[in-house]
């Protein structure tokens, strides 16, 4: 669709240009004797301004080539598996993106989703939503779109490489403070509603991406988890609406401050990052070279 | 005069010790087994006996499955108003398969005895693979649905 509009500006755009050459020729000519008349009548002719050349700036395709993003579902969890397993698996994967295109996205970004669905009229099934949860490695890595539709709230659990799904697009690349917004089902309802007719919006394809430092305001109690204990270490909510001053201090007990001196625990992935990235890159143009 | 004077600031006093003050806290119906005996559920048509309001809310006493845990689709037994009333399970908390919807409350639609809705619109969306199991029991449920997701 788009890509049929987009064919159909440049016709009209060109014809356009064809009308200006046509005419700058008549006047050349002298055809148009009456503008001339008028010209000398008033002692300056109109001077004549070319029309500002367009630019043309595909928003969607050079995206991800100019910001560097490896998807985290690439680098494998630490434990002692074959890593023959995640080779495979990695390939699969490749070659999955090269017949569907699965863009750069973080925990905080709007989404929308279509999917094959027998069940549904049309076939096809198309949820947009906020993502709150980026899980599992390899091929069967998930995200979850949570969206409030008619005052009920609604989640789905999508497989990124699930052969059902037939598009994903960002409508809105941001993150937020924290890197799983679970607590999305205690908030109050505005937080996670989305509307479902959003239009794309456009984020510049080499900078950063922005970070939406928003607090969310809590429903009262009870909630799903108790999100002010350290363990979940949130800064995406506003506690001092709904947690009193006793009650922050009560769940300070739980922290463990030594944790993050913790060696053991530590995984760089930056060196497996990279050579991640250079193995995709070598399949990718392998794959589209044959 | 002075009392209204001397009122003032208790009452402001009391708002913000309120706020501060844990309100007393409810267990819901967690999302444990998807539908069982005793859970509470919320009636999303609009029919008259489930959206009128009473002290106790709807609870389900029975149901109609080999182990006693309901999913979408399957049909219940409330006791909801003081009453009996077959209902049809149309969305839960718990999580279910992948690519399919999770919702926040636990959804029920009331039905008749053979099957036909008690209301006559729905006002939530409702999870499309319910066609899968329903096409031929329920399809006026399915019918008055307002939206499918």
């Amino acid at each position: 669709m788009a890509a049929s509009a987009k064919s159909l500006e440049i016709c009209l755009f060109s014809s356009k240009l064809l009308r200006n050459i046509q005419l700058r020729n008549e006047r050349f000519l002298s055809t148009s004797g009456c503008r001339l008349v008028a010209g000398s009548d008033g002692g300056r002719l109109p001077k004549f301004t070319p029309p500002p050349k367009p630019v043309i700036v595909d928003k969607t395709q050079n995206e991800a080539a100019l910001r560097k993003f490896l998807s985290p579902e690439f680098i494998p969890p630490r434990q002692r598996t074959n890593p023959l397993k995640f080779y495979m698996e990695r390939k699969d994967m490749v070659r999955r993106r090269t017949v569907i295109d699965l863009p750069e996205f973080y925990v905080g970004s709007i989404l929308s989703v279509t999917m094959a669905d027998p069940n549904a009229s049309g076939k096809s099934n198309r949820f947009v939503g906020i993502c709150i949860q980026r899980g599992g490695k390899g091929l069967g890595a998930t995200f979850i779109l949570r969206n409030i539709i008619n005052s009920q709230g609604v989640e789905i659990c999508y497989e990124m490489y699930n052969p059902r799904i037939q598009e994903i697009r960002v409508l809105k690349l941001e993150k937020r403070l924290d890197d799983n917004l679970m607590y999305l089902r205690d908030a109050l309802p505005e937080y996670s509603t989305v509307d479902p007719e959003m239009k794309p919006v456009p984020v510049s394809a080499s900078g950063e991406v922005p970070v939406n430092t928003l607090k969310v305001k809590m429903r009262p109690r009870p909630w799903s988890k108790r999100w002010e204990r350290p363990k979940f270490d949130i800064r995406g909510i506003r506690f001092d609406l709904c947690v009193s001053p006793a009650r922050m201090e009560r769940a300070q007990k739980w922290a463990k401050p030594w944790q993050e001196f913790e060696m053991l625990r530590e995984y760089d992935t930056s060196k497996i990052e990279q050579e991640i990235s250079s193995e995709i890159q070598q399949e990718m143009s392998k794959l589209k070279s044959t | 005069m002075a009392l209204q004077l001397f009122a003032r600031p208790v009452t402001g006093l009391l708002a913000d010790t309120l706020s501060l003050i844990p309100q007393r806290t409810f267990g819901v119906s967690s999302a444990v087994a998807a539908i069982q005996k005793m859970t509470r559920v919320r009636v999303v048509d609009n029919s008259s006996l489930g959206n009128t309001p009473y002290h106790r809310p709807p609870r389900v006493i029975h149901v109609y499955t080999k182990n006693g845990v309901g999913k979408v689709g399957d049909k219940v037994l409330l006791a909801i108003k003081g009453q009996k009333k077959a209902a049809l399970i149309v969305g839960h908390k718990m999580p279910g398969e992948r690519m399919n919807p999770r919702f926040d409350s636990n959804n029920v639609v009331l039905i008749e005895e053979n099957g036909n809705p008690t209301g006559t619109r729905i006002k939530v969306p409702i999870p499309t693979h319910l066609r899968k199991r329903m096409e031929g029991d329920y399809s006026k449920v399915l019918a008055i649905a307002s939206s499918f997701v």
